[in-house]
């Protein structure tokens, strides 16, 4: 019988490798999913799920069995994210106004090249719609989208985690669903 | 924002998300039921929003539990001496990683910042700086040596039996592995994009050999032979080991007289 997350951590705890092994074969893919929102590309998401399992190893006897591991681990793969995100904070100026112009011209090449709502139906075509939205917005206004829309943290919440004032946490918000809508409201509406 | 106003787009944001005041919440609410403008704004905004909703995320490529593992494995800390042998783990080796981050990254920085002239009251930090330099572009340069020795003895495995035995390789790729993340990350965090991206073409080679059995098929090492190959791994390892080469020597102090005096 398999092993639940509570008994498994306990052995991966008592420094039993197989269960932290079976804890990564579990939890993996649900870290790179978030990791992958957030940072926006394979590298980085690869990273951020190495420094969470790294992270929950070395926290393994601050888990309270009580709790439940994946959002204890969801926890840790936010802050992961978020850690990286900060790290790249200096090599990212501000550019929105030029995003914006630049969002602008493709649009149009865009819609040329695939006008189709079936096919947009298709959910790899959504993916990568959306996708290729995200990846108009920094780092930051990721991170600060992906935190509010998908993770569902109050704007407050967010300012404290990206270390932030909150105005300018809002701002970022506010760039990014801005940005979001220019590049996907012509496919939305079409 | 008044009932009479029409609503900014970033107000209908707040209200999308519930985030605004009490008070502005309910104007916002009462502008909405009568203006068809903000209406058909807000239900723009609400279908941009539900397009993203439905989109899946991206999933983690095919395998990639046991190539997170084989990540993992090479830096956890050992735990009551049950995990992998000592120098794999011990805490003298992560100390080590860690003092490479930092002295890698001076190492780069360093290699950017010399071609500047420097100011002559910082000649003794410069010459700390430089012997940090040599230190660390020495040992780069060993792990892309070592790097290039398993791409090349993986290229030329005798396969003619089918299958192949690759234990040794992949007990240096495990060992490289760590290594290779840091410098990889410390060359992407000081800007060096071409080192970071041929260290990641590495590194994905390495986990790949190192989450592999020790006995591979032919077709598995072919596929291997068609990674390195397909992205001319072993030509761009020579290519930065070659720079580094340059580096090293570039870093070697000069011999000068001293004279009495002078």
């Amino acid at each position: 019988m398999p092993h639940t997350d509570a008994t498994t951590v306990a052995l991966a705890r008592d420094g039993d490798a197989e269960a932290f092994r079976s804890l990564v074969d579990r939890h993996s893919r649900a870290v790179y999913r978030l990791a992958h929102r957030m940072t926006g590309n394979t590298q980085d998401a690869e990273d951020v799920v190495q420094d969470t399992f790294l992270k929950a190893y070395r926290q393994l006897g601050r888990f309270e069995s009580r709790a439940n591991f994946s959002t204890w681990l969801h926890r840790i793969a936010v802050n992961c994210s978020i850690d990286l995100i900060r790290s790249r904070r200096h090599q990212e100026a501000g550019h929105d106004a030029a995003d914006l112009e630049a969002l602008d011209g493709a649009h149009g090449s865009d819609e040329r090249v695939d006008p189709s709502p079936e096919r947009l139906m298709l959910s790899s075509e959504v993916q990568e719609r959306v996708g290729r939205a995200m990846e108009t917005l920094t780092h930051m206004e990721r991170a600060a989208f992906v935190l509010r829309h998908f993770e569902g943290q109050s704007i407050e919440e967010i300012s404290r985690a990206l270390g932030l004032k909150a105005n300018a946490a809002k701002h970022s918000i506010f760039r990014a669903v801005r940005k979001m809508r220019l590049a996907l409201e012509p496919f939305v509406e079409s | 924002m008044t009932t009479t106003m029409h609503l900014e787009d970033d107000d209908l944001v707040l209200h999308y998300y519930g985030e605004m005041a009490e008070a502005d919440e309910a104007r916002a609410e009462t502008h909405l039921a009568g203006c068809s403008a903000c209406q058909q704004n807000y239900t723009r905004l609400q279908r941009v929003m539900a397009f993203v909703d439905s989109a899946p995320a991206v999933e983690a490529p095919q395998g990639f539990e046991a190539v997170a593992w084989a990540r993992l494995q090479m830096e956890l800390p050992a735990r009551r001496g049950n995990w992998l042998s000592w120098f794999v783990f011990s805490p003298a080796r992560l100390a080590f990683a860690a003092g490479v981050v930092v002295l890698i990254g001076a190492a780069f920085m360093a290699g950017r910042l010399s071609r500047a002239t420097a100011p002559g009251g910082a000649a003794a930090v410069q010459t700390a700086e430089k012997v940090r330099e040599r230190i660390l572009l020495v040992d780069l340069g060993e792990h892309l040596d070592r790097s290039q020795r398993v791409l090349v003895e993986l290229t030329s495995a005798d396969d003619s039996a089918g299958s192949v035995d690759i234990s040794t390789e992949q007990v240096r790729a495990e060992q490289l592995v760590a290594a290779n993340r840091l410098y990889r990350q410390t060359a992407a965090s000081t800007g060096d994009v071409a080192m970071a991206s041929i260290l990641d073409d590495l590194e994905r080679v390495l986990v790949d050999v190192a989450a592999s059995p020790s006995t591979v098929s032919q077709e598995d090492l072919d596929a291997v032979r068609r990674r390195i190959a397909s992205k001319e791994l072993l030509f761009k390892v020579r290519v930065i080991s070659s720079q580094v080469r340059e580096r090293q020597k570039a870093a070697i102090p000069q011999r000068t007289t001293h004279t009495l005096g002078s």
